[in-house]
């Protein structure tokens, strides 16, 4: 067990500035406004830095300097493109562990998992799209013997990103990697809720980059977010949010004719089929840890499992032992590396999750384990802390429809195959499920007939940069992760070429 | 009888962002990280349509336009049973809703509508 100093404290693998402005064409600028907002982390609830306070005036400078570093970026080789990228990863690698702390700080999750998941699959992110933009190859249509199709990937140009908080490294990494490897410039505005940890990530980077490639700009959704979604100097907007935020970003966007890639959360149902309990195994043990991931990251995930549907058959015994699996999670400190669950991002996160809770019991939702927030001592006592919860419910009750992004998962029973599906189907949104089976024929019908874009099956939470990850329904447009994710990034140039020296015959 | 209301502290959160910003609209959001949580714009921000429910206006003293609430129409099929009241907490944070910057967010607070209420507002 290790637990690391906070930041600022002696000892700390991490200090962060007492101030971040914005990162505008190769250099760090205060907002033309002159103001500034506090940054406090869940960790405590103490305030830990301050942060630019973007407007517009520093949107457009941002954009102005991407458009201005955009055209000889977007000709630079792919295998230029991949040595940097691969430079990034490299120089994250070596800092590891400075990232981590800092991320989990600010973002109040377990260094464990920011030590081994975010941090190391954002480096893998990077150098995943380096490989990938050197792979890349257009095409050629041959139309008849003297006359040839040629199909180029060129870049967009200057590109918008909003950054979530749940991740705040990693999911700009997913936006930043291709967008970089595909020749574009960026201007990313971080969450409000998480700005800090990125400027500690670039103050590691920032030398590699040439002016104007990547700009950020800190500040709030309608201060900085709305002037960047309907900046006319924009060629895209990638977003992940939720879908009030997303409707409004596709309408900016309709106003300068751009497309966007939306993220928007969802309700993901985690189906366990009989046969996971055929034995107690290796397998059973799996399928368990599968039921607890709804607890990954404090449950502020868009993914989150947090609909798990079980087999009558096996449901009693399966939730008994699935409950006492949860209530081994231990919570506490993130910085300890024995923390599996930590601090909820924010107080109106935290507040909204209760909230959520409530609305449960009233519905009449059994509360199996937790329900509560939990006061863990000391420093502590000011951070944003809610026990692992699992209620036993119905399909229809809110608990079940909504995403509280907390530590929150929902119970219910299904009779067989079909009605599995049918219940699973039931939500407005298809981002992520599961599906538990011993029987390879069940786990793949099922993963087909789910309207989800991403089916883990025998399997959560895993985010390799070799699979695509996207919505179905009201979970969004477009995808992230994956080579297809250049495509979201690139427009196709199409040279129609004749190599005839005859008229083609019409005048 | 109306299925949405809103606390003190929130109508005093109203005033203040109608006197900066002019009239104002919620809409209610799903999904994700910012989302199950009102939405507050400047009125006519966000291109509502056939697929929004509008759940009712709030009435604030001080306010002078009322102040519409909607939802979209396939995330009330799952609310209709449920009443809501805007409420206002400490925080960080909204997407883009209005009251960020000043360090606090809206938040909906939900109760069961009776029998009786739900006879009078009639299911839609």
């Amino acid at each position: 067990m290790t637990t690391y100093a906070a930041p600022g404290q002696p000892g700390s693998v991490v200090a962060f500035e007492p101030r971040y402005d914005h990162f505008i064409g190769g250099e760090y600028v205060p907002p033309a406004k002159g103001q500034y907002f506090e940054n406090p982390t869940p960790v405590t609830g103490k305030v830990f830095t301050e942060i630019a306070r973007g407007t517009s005036e520093d949107v457009d400078r941002a954009v102005k300097a991407a458009t201005g570093a955009a055209d000889a970026w977007g000709r630079t080789s792919p295998a230029e493109r991949a040595v940097l990228l691969n430079q990034i990863a490299d120089r994250m690698e070596a800092n590891l562990e400075a990232i981590a702390v800092a991320e989990s700080w600010e973002n109040g999750k377990p260094v464990r998992e920011t030590l081994v998941a975010d941090i190391p699959l954002a480096v893998d992110h990077f150098r995943y799209f380096a490989g990938a933009i050197r792979a890349q190859e257009g095409s050629i249509s041959q139309l008849d013997a003297d006359t040839v199709a040629y199909h180029f990937h060129e870049p967009l140009g200057v590109v918008g990103q909003i950054i979530p908080w749940n991740f705040p490294i990693l999911m700009a990494t997913w936006k930043l990697a291709p967008a970089l490897a595909a020749g574009n410039c960026v201007v990313l505005k971080p969450a409000e809720q998480t700005p800090a940890s990125i400027h500690v990530l670039l103050s590691l980077i920032a030398d590699l980059l040439p002016a104007g490639v990547l700009n950020i700009v800190n500040g709030f959704g309608a201060e900085a977010g709305k002037p960047l979604a309907q900046h006319p100097g924009i060629r895209k907007v990638a977003f992940t949010g939720e879908t009030t935020t997303g409707r409004l970003i596709m309408q900016y966007a309709s106003e300068n004719i751009i497309p966007v890639t939306l993220e928007l959360g969802g309700k993901s149902p985690n189906i366990f089929f009989s046969d996971v309990a055929a034995a107690d195994d290796a397998f059973y043990n799996k399928a368990q840890e599968g039921f607890a991931m709804f607890a990954l990251n404090q449950g502020e995930v868009c993914t989150c499992p947090s609909r798990a549907l079980v087999q009558s058959s096996i449901y009693d015994s399966f939730i008994t032992d699935g409950v006492a699996r949860v209530e081994k999670i231990q919570q506490g400190n993130p910085l300890d590396t024995d923390t599996m669950i930590g601090a909820q991002a924010s107080n109106d996160q935290f507040e909204k999750i209760l909230s959520y809770i409530d609305i449960g019991r009233q519905e009449g939702a059994k509360v199996l384990t937790g329900g509560e927030k939990a006061d863990l001592g000391g420093e502590l006592s000011g951070g944003y802390y809610i026990k692992p919860t699992v209620f036993a419910g119905d399909n229809k009750m809110r608990i079940f429809q909504e995403e509280i992004f907390g530590p929150v998962v929902s119970v219910a029973k299904f009779d067989d195959y079909d009605d599995a599906i049918k219940t699973a189907n039931d939500t407005l949104y298809g981002l992520g499920a599961g599906v538990w089976s011993r029987d390879g024929n069940t786990a793949f019908r099922a993963g087909r007939d789910i309207e989800a874009g991403r089916v883990w099956t025998n399997c959560y939470h895993a985010y390799p940069a070799h699979a695509a990850f996207g919505g179905y329904k009201q979970s969004g447009i477009g995808r992230e992760n994956h080579r297809m994710m250049l495509d979201h990034y690139q427009q196709t140039k199409n040279l129609l070429v004749s190599y005839s020296p005859d008229a083609q015959g019409f005048f | 009888m109306s299925r949405v209301d809103l606390t003190d502290a929130a109508a005093d959160l109203l005033r203040q962002l109608a006197g900066e910003h002019g009239p104002l609209m919620f809409h209610q959001s799903g999904g994700c990280c910012d989302g199950s949580a009102p939405m507050c714009y400047p009125a006519g921000e966000f291109r509502t349509g056939e697929a929004d429910v509008h759940l009712g206006d709030l009435d604030v003293a001080g306010v002078a336009d009322p102040v519409p609430v909607w939802m979209s129409r396939a995330q009330f099929e799952y609310w209709q049973h449920t009443h809501l009241t805007i409420d206002v907490v400490s925080g960080r944070g909204s997407g883009f809703s209005l009251e960020a910057p000043e360090g606090v967010r809206f938040l909906i607070r939900s109760r069961l509508l009776t029998d009786d209420e739900l006879a009078e507002i009639g299911r839609s």
